[in-house]
């Protein structure tokens, strides 16, 4: 049964939470906030109201003990979703994503698994102070033992977010804040496997856009302004970080034979890095010229005057693909 | 070591020197300030108040990107600083902008991180004020630090640290209080239990009998405060202070609190809390209490309030223009090359956006 409802980000987040919660009664939803107040977001709004204070609730406020207690959880039988509040304050947990989550199931051979997600509103766009605007997902794409996801559309924020919720592995399921209040018809009944998998967005022939999370928007919008121009440009989203859908993506690449990845985390060590290195090492005699990555600078995320002049927008992205050693320019 | 910790407890209930209605309480076991301290007080929550409400509404006119007011604990904003020397440090939260203020940073400096234009404002060791800090308790460990160093370098500063009830809850809290104690660092630490953490009550933070009970288990001496009675901050605060300076070393001080507004102009307390929980507190107003002890003539208290307000207004309705420059200047003591390149390769694009028009 196929369901279409117009939903945002934001609602199809709440409604994949309430779905799970309903069809699995271990699938616990627990972080600051997430209670009566439903997050500072409203992602978990009404859950406390619907499944009772045992299924959803406010804890203490500190990030690690929130990670560690979902762990201890997740050990005995429950599905733990918890929210970080922001990327920034997810930092607290670190020792415990890193050392633990993501290492359970290695150090114990196999034999403890830790099906937990960990929600972070992520990057930036949203005119925020300091430690609200984060791309943080290089420190956990970069951790062995996490898988790491970022929609770009309601319908991708469902499925993937149900898919997250039962997976055997621990997800790391980073919100694109500023997509949040953005619309969509979204597909809620079949739902194609999406961790692992990058789309196609947008057909193109002449380069293609690598873009996830909060970048796809901007890639999307590039390709439409370059379509007026003349240039034909396809728009591949990865949704899945870890895992990397190198097909997927290496196809795109060479059927266009040019490519530019546009992100808006910091470009050095980063995980646009990660993916100029794969497909030059997969597609290397398909290139027509280096590829090329639109990313954010390499400094701390900058104050809300300064957003503008950080984060990558249309016009850098054009500039990349005009370098991109076009024969008849 | 010693085993008896009795003398580590706080009392049984918040120390207060002046109720609600202005009128001293008996057998506080305190001594009132002196009425100089007092008036000096109560021109700066005058003030106080003025600059809490005048923020408020520039985030209303737009001006501001968020402002996490301390309306009704300005007793607290006002007294952390005033207990405090030249040399002395302050450590503040976002929430405690208006500490900053009465520690001398200028106010428009002092919101510069709320209205956007740049993150901190201020020259910390202007006014040793450290920056603002959101991620919480993060501040509490540097404190120590500053705190500690002092003692090295054979300084007598004491630091005090500002925290809020749910920020107790996070490990750096804990570490802090710990390494206070065993290195006996000169650190005040005031948590200003305002009841609430965005939505969550002080219930669902701790189960302990008051967060300054905290203390004992690190051999920290606690003590509770009236949050909202200046006379009895400017006591438990100034002694907590001066046995910091005379070298016994860190305290802990819990004063007792409301936050009466939501917890920023982005938050909706209708959700989680009552409008009549709200309306016990104003009766308890730090400001109506010590003006009803005082009955002095508040006429240039007020004059001074609106002149500060004017400032506020003044430079916040000043829009700077950002210097792209800046984006690159301070990440390093110099800046590395590719950051050399991403400069140059910003000025280039404002260059020809500039020249298409
Ligand atoms: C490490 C961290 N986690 C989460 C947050 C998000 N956050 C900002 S303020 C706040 C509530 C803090 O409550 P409290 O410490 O009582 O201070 P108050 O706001 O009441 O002054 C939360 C959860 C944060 N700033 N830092
Ligand atoms: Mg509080």
């Amino acid at each position: 049964m196929t369901v279409h409802e117009k939903l945002s980000m934001a609602q199809a987040l709440n409604r994949a939470l309430r779905d799970a919660m309903t069809e699995d009664p271990t699938v616990v939803v627990f972080g600051e906030d997430v209670g009566p107040l439903g997050g500072v977001f409203r992602i978990t709004d009404g859950l406390t109201a619907d499944f009772g204070e045992d299924r959803c609730f406010d804890t203490p406020l500190a990030e690690s003990g929130i990670v560690g207690v979902a762990v201890g959880m997740a050990m005995n039988g429950m599905r733990p979703v918890v929210e970080m509040q922001f990327d920034a304050f997810a930092y607290p947990a670190f020792e415990q994503i890193v050392s633990h989550v993501a290492k359970m199931r290695n150090r114990t051979r196999g034999r403890v698994a830790l099906p937990m997600v960990i929600r972070i509103p992520y990057a930036g766009g949203i005119g925020g102070v300091e430690h609200h605007c984060d791309s943080s997902e290089a420190y956990y794409a970069h951790t062995p033992g996490l898988h790491v996801v970022t929609p770009s559309s309601a319908t991708d924020a469902y499925a993937l977010l149900r898919e997250a919720i039962a997976s055997p592995d621990p997800v790391v399921f980073l919100e694109p804040k500023k997509l949040y209040w953005s619309k969509e018809e979204v597909e809620l009944g079949s739902r194609p496997p999406a961790i692992g998998r990058a789309v196609v967005r947008r057909e193109g022939t002449d380069a293609t856009l690598i873009a996830y999370g909060p970048g796809v928007p901007i890639a999307l919008e590039a390709a439409e302004v370059a379509d007026r121009e003349g240039r034909s440009l396809q728009v591949v989203d990865l949704r899945s970080i870890v895992p990397f859908d190198d097909e997927t993506v290496c196809a795109a690449v060479r059927s266009t034979g040019r490519a530019v990845v546009v992100a808006e985390a910091a470009g050095f060590a980063s995980v646009s890095s990660e993916i100029v290195a794969r497909v030059t090492e997969r597609c290397f005699h398909s290139l027509a010229a280096p590829i090329r990555r639109v990313t954010g600078f390499d400094i701390p995320y900058p104050p809300p005057k300064y957003e503008h002049l950080h984060l990558p927008g249309v016009d850098r992205v054009l500039d990349a693909v005009d370098t991109l050693q076009w024969e008849d320019s | 070591m010693t085993g008896d910790a009795d003398h580590l407890l706080p009392s049984d209930t918040p120390v207060a020197l002046i109720d609600p209605y202005g009128n001293p309480v008996a057998d506080a076991g305190r001594a009132l300030p002196d009425e100089a301290t007092l008036q000096r007080a109560l021109a700066s929550l005058i003030t106080a108040r003025r600059l809490n409400d005048q923020a408020y509404a520039l985030v209303r006119q737009g001006r501001l990107a968020v402002y996490p007011s301390s309306h009704g604990q300005e007793a607290c904003q006002v007294v952390a600083a005033q207990v405090l020397a030249d040399g002395d440090w302050l450590f503040p939260t976002y929430r405690d902008t208006v500490a900053a203020v009465e520690r001398g940073v200028d106010p428009v400096e002092a919101l510069t991180l709320l209205k956007g234009d740049w993150h901190c404002g201020w020259d910390p060791y202007e006014h040793r004020v450290a920056p603002h800090a959101t991620p919480l308790a993060t501040q509490l460990p540097h404190a120590v630090g500053v705190a500690h160093a002092a003692r090295l370098r054979g300084e007598k500063t004491v630091v005090m640290a500002l925290c809020g009830d749910g920020g107790t809850s996070e490990g750096d809290f804990h570490e802090a209080l710990n390494f206070a104690a065993v290195l006996r660092a000169p650190v005040v630490f005031l948590i200003q239990n305002n009841e609430y953490a965005i939505s969550v009550p002080l219930a669902r933070q701790t189960a302990a009998p008051s967060l300054a009970h905290k203390g004992v288990g690190y051999g920290i001496p606690g003590e509770r405060v009236d949050g909202n009675d200046a006379a009895a901050l400017l006591s438990v605060l100034g002694e907590a202070v001066e046995r910091a300076r005379a070298g016994e070393g860190p305290q802990l001080i819990e004063a007792h609190t409301y936050r009466m507004q939501a917890h920023t102009n982005a938050d909706d307390a209708t959700r989680y809390r009552n409008a009549e929980d709200v309306e016990a507190w104003v009766a308890r107003d730090p400001i109506v209490r010590l003006s009803a002890y005082l009955k002095t003539d508040e006429t240039a208290f007020r004059e001074q309030a609106e002149r500060v307000a004017e400032h506020v207004r003044d430079g916040l309705n000043r829009d700077i223009e950002p210097d792209p420059a800046l984006l690159f200047a301070h990440v390093y003591a110099t800046p590395t090359p590719q950051l050399r390149e991403q400069a140059d390769q910003l000025t280039d694009e404002l260059e020809r956006e500039g020249a298409l028009g």
